[in-house]
């Protein structure tokens, strides 16, 4: 899955999200408003808020397993979000940081900004498990 | 918490009742719920259910054909957020707090996904909600869903 730094899923580029920058090695990934992603008029649908978070969730494990050497594939086993503002019709931004990598799951937080990265739109935690491609 | 102008209240006015149906039909056509298609399935007093056919644009791993998770989360937002007009029977504005899903199994390739959000109960300010996600038998669910929703206007003292 090391594609996905250069490839990012269909579900991503049907959303026009695309790897902008970069923090601690974790992929920020960036996602333009359009009518695709609209909720209530102006404003983001909170579901496409949350596939910009799922979205630099994913990379960020990816990487943190690379950065290990793993090439275990992964599973989501659950999500919270927490919607903290509306998402305004311009440009977001997403990051995911790998809170604890262990063998068998992974926690990640991922926040979703706009403007000002200290102002959350909104923020998601996401439990993994780690699967890997060769046993022993 | 932002509040603007709503879409669906010019629908559903005010004490004029909430027909999930009528408002899925133009809910459904547009922005985020257009993209993904979001068909109206079914209601009841405090339920509706919704869903979404599985399309190749829609997926997070190309190698098995899984949706992305962010598929469920916005057809549970949809469904969950209608539950509770459906309840109320009127439209009120309000704003997903939070939303959390658990994913029991993955949504098989070429699958269609239901998701049913039901309100179980409701304050002047909050709406609480549960749902799950399957792919056309209920006992056998996908994903399991709960939340609040927090009003964000209309508030009579």
């Amino acid at each position: 899955m090391s594609a996905l730094y250069t490839t990012l899923p269909p579900y991503a580029r049907a959303l026009d999200m695309t790897v902008v920058d970069e923090i601690d090695g974790a992929p920020v990934i960036g996602m333009p408003f359009a009518n695709r992603v609209q909720g209530r008029p102006g404003f983001l649908h909170g579901g496409a808020i949350s596939g910009l978070l799922e979205i630099a969730a994913i990379a960020a494990v990816h990487q943190a397993l690379r950065a290990k050497g793993s090439d275990a594939n992964i599973k989501q086993v659950n999500v919270t979000v927490d919607f903290m503002r509306g998402g305004l019709s311009q440009m977001t931004f997403a990051v995911g940081e790998v809170t604890r990598l262990g063998r068998t799951m992974a926690n990640v937080e991922a926040r979703a900004w706009q403007e000002d990265r200290d102002k959350p739109i909104a923020m998601g935690y996401m439990h993994y498990l780690i699967k890997a491609k060769r046993e022993g | 918490m932002t509040s603007g102008t709503t879409d669906i209240g010019t629908l559903a006015p005010k004490g004029g009742g909430f027909d999930p149906e009528l408002v899925n039909k133009f809910m459904g056509k547009h922005g985020h719920s257009g993209f993904l298609a979001m068909e109206y399935i079914g209601h009841g007093e405090n339920w509706v259910e919704l869903a979404i056919d599985w399309r190749e644009d829609l997926v997070a791993d190309p190698e098995t054909g899984i949706l992305a998770s962010a598929v469920i989360i916005s057809l549970m937002d949809n469904a969950t957020s209608m539950s509770i007009w459906t309840k109320l029977n009127e439209f009120r504005p309000q704003a997903t707090m939070d939303l959390r899903i658990d994913y029991l199994r993955p949504s098989p390739s070429g699958q269609r996904v239901y998701g049913r959000g039901i309100c179980y109960h409701l304050t002047n300010s909050i709406g609480f909600v549960r749902g799950y996600a399957h792919n056309g038998n209920p006992d056998q669910p996908l994903a399991h869903a709960s939340g609040t929703f927090i009003r964000t206007g209309g508030q009579t003292a």
